[in-house]
């Protein structure tokens, strides 16, 4: 091959290379813009966890380590307490809680098994997704980072809970 | 022509075809160099040894083990079931195929019947996965060689399948979909309506990236007679999937030895037998369509039925169950607090990864934890033939060269 067709079928191959850049410019951007937009979520995601509480405010939780024990990471530390209290009074839905609940976000992968384990659903993955931070220590999340009542949203994401919401993400111009 | 002390004993012995040989000088020199491990074509922490004879490579000798966390020893520690999150961190562009890997491996152990639904949504989700691997590799192999746009493309696609994984997992990079047994759970309402979505737009992106890289002189010239490794040496260095078939031996393992179901699927196996990084780019360009051809088969297959197999003692009950009756609730406790004890014995399963043959060796001793754990990851085995593959080529195409291999260091230090 001379190096004139060489030249030539190089500059056709830019040439066609722009053409699809080219003709992306008018079309809809895919890119999100974080954080001043929200990213979408799909129900399922898997954020930082929560614990519910039920229609009385009442902890689910019955600690029964059934959590730690699915724990893949060994995360979870929990201390029970016995509530001997009228049910009224009492601060979990039974006489048994955990007085101490924390996971360790330094060791947590994400995997789902304590929110499968749990038989009591007191635990789920929530949405949130930001959990960086500057000092090491303030990985480890205390059962007030994780309750349902007292745990920050951030207001950076947004679930896909209807079909519209999911095919938002597939209309192109 | 004079090629010096350094090539002529090389280019004998790798019995290298007339159009493949370097014609250019080679000076008196010779420097070693590091490449890597923080080169960001070296796709992770991987350090070359180069030793060049000015702009050529005399040897090339890959140096592992910077991503080394000792995943197989932690088997060992963990519980069947836990062990399935442990798979997901090896190969991290195919999470899908490492836990169908290990999933099916327990399960010959254990002689379970995964009901067909089950069957169906690991092939559909694994093939999703496949697609998405060889996205990523063509977006870096792409952007290595000098093409930019590529990868922003092949990223938007592949941010379609992490979707959809998501939706149906919860996990994008780490699903852990797959249980001993079956799914996690049942794919959300209107799954199958969005990877028809994803169906109908995909083939049009392939074509945008033939446009972009098939048709163009400059990755032809880059990619054309580079790091040529011939079917017999290939088979000798024990190279499989799309590196393998790129050398022209037609082994797939889906067809060879089919698993999940994949003998009722109607796909070709896509050979090339330019033996080169040309080949591997083309094998995988065309295996992703083949991929997407299996896809819209595994969409029509999908009948309605139980996602978990028949089997209280291995299988978390349904929640349902679970919360209504004191027999599902006991297994449950006792599967997650203890897990469930698998039959003595041992048990190799090869899967076709999208990087070539994943194999798992499991060892039981009758306990809930798995007396060894061994992967026989397809990116280790294929860069083993990196240091053949580069002699006598320059020093730009190992980049080219490590790109058509595919690897993840994830995989190869585990």
């Amino acid at each position: 091959m001379s190096i004139i067709t060489d030249v030539i079928q190089s500059t056709k191959a830019i040439i066609q290379g722009m053409g699809v850049t080219l003709s992306y410019i008018p079309k809809r951007k895919w890119t999100v813009q974080y954080p001043e937009e929200p990213v979408t979520m799909q129900p399922r995601y898997r954020g930082q966890h929560l614990l519910h509480v039920d229609e009385l405010g009442k902890e689910k939780c019955v600690a029964c380590f059934l959590c730690a024990a699915a724990c893949p990471s060994e995360c979870i530390y929990i201390i029970a307490k016995d509530d001997p209290r009228l049910p009224a009074d009492r601060i979990g839905v039974d006489e048994r809680y955990a007085e101490v609940y924390n996971i360790d976000y330094g060791r947590c992968i994400f995997c789902g098994y304590c929110v499968e384990a749990c038989p009591k659903d007191a635990i789920t993955h929530g949405y949130n997704f930001e959990l960086s931070v500057y000092n090491r220590a303030d990985l480890l999340k205390t059962k007030t980072d994780l309750l349902i009542t007292t745990q920050v949203q951030s207001k950076n994401y947004r679930v896909a809970f209807s079909d519209e919401d999911v095919d938002s993400e597939y209309k192109e111009i | 022509m004079d090629i010096g002390h350094w090539t002529l004993d090389m280019v004998s012995s790798v019995n290298i075809p007339p159009q493949f040989e370097v014609v250019d000088r080679p000076l008196d020199t010779q420097m070693t160099i590091s490449m890597g491990p923080q080169h960001p074509s070296t796709h992770g922490v991987l350090r070359l040894e180069l030793v060049l004879d000015g702009e050529m490579v005399v040897k090339a000798t890959p140096d592992i083990g910077y991503l080394h966390t000792g995943m197989e020893k932690l088997f060992e520690y963990k519980k069947y079931q836990q062990g399935i999150v442990i798979t997901d961190r090896m190969d991290y562009l195919n999470p899908l195929g490492n836990n169908l890997a290990y999933v099916m491996a327990v399960e010959k152990l254990l002689e379970l019947e995964i009901p067909e639904r089950a069957q169906t949504i690991r092939v559909l989700t694994c093939e999703l996965q496949r697609i998405a691997s060889h996205l990523v590799w063509l977006g870096t192999h792409a952007l290595d060689i000098g093409a930019m746009s590529v990868f922003f493309y092949c990223f938007r696609e592949r941010e379609k399948i992490l979707n959809l994984i998501e939706a149906a997992s919860g996990g994008r990079l780490t699903p852990s979909y797959f249980r001993i047994g079956g799914l996690m759970m049942d794919l959300p309402a209107g799954f199958e309506r969005r990877v028809q979505q994803f169906q109908d737009g995909f083939l049009k992106a392939v074509d945008e990236f033939h446009t972009l890289l098939t048709g163009n002189r400059i990755f032809q010239k880059r990619t054309q007679g580079v790091g040529y490794i011939s079917a017999e040496d290939a088979i000798d260095w024990g190279l499989s999937g799309p590196c393998l078939r790129g050398s022209g031996v037609n082994l797939d393992i889906r067809r060879a030895n089919p698993y999940t179901g994949y003998e009722k699927y109607d796909f070709e196996v896509p050979t090339e037998s330019d033996c080169d990084v040309w080949a591997r780019y083309m094998v995988r360009m065309r295996e992703m369509k083949e991929s997407h051809k299996i896809v819209t088969q595994a969409l029509s297959r999908l009948r309605p039925g139980p996602v978990k197999a028949d089997a209280p003692k291995v299988v978390l009950p349904d929640r349902e169950a679970m919360k209504t009756h004191m027999d599902a609730l006991i297994h449950h406790f006792l599967i997650v607090a203890e897990g469930f004890d698998v039959p003595a014995g041992e048990v190799y399963h090869p899967i076709e990864a999208s990087k070539g043959e994943l194999g798992v060796y499991v060892k039981s001793d009758g306990g809930p934890k798995p007396s060894r754990v061994h992967f026989r990851g397809p990116s280790f085995v294929n860069l083993s033939a990196l240091p053949h593959m580069a002699q006598a080529c320059m020093v730009a195409d190992i980049v080219a060269i490590i790109g058509s291999l595919d690897i993840v260091l994830g995989e190869i230090d585990r």
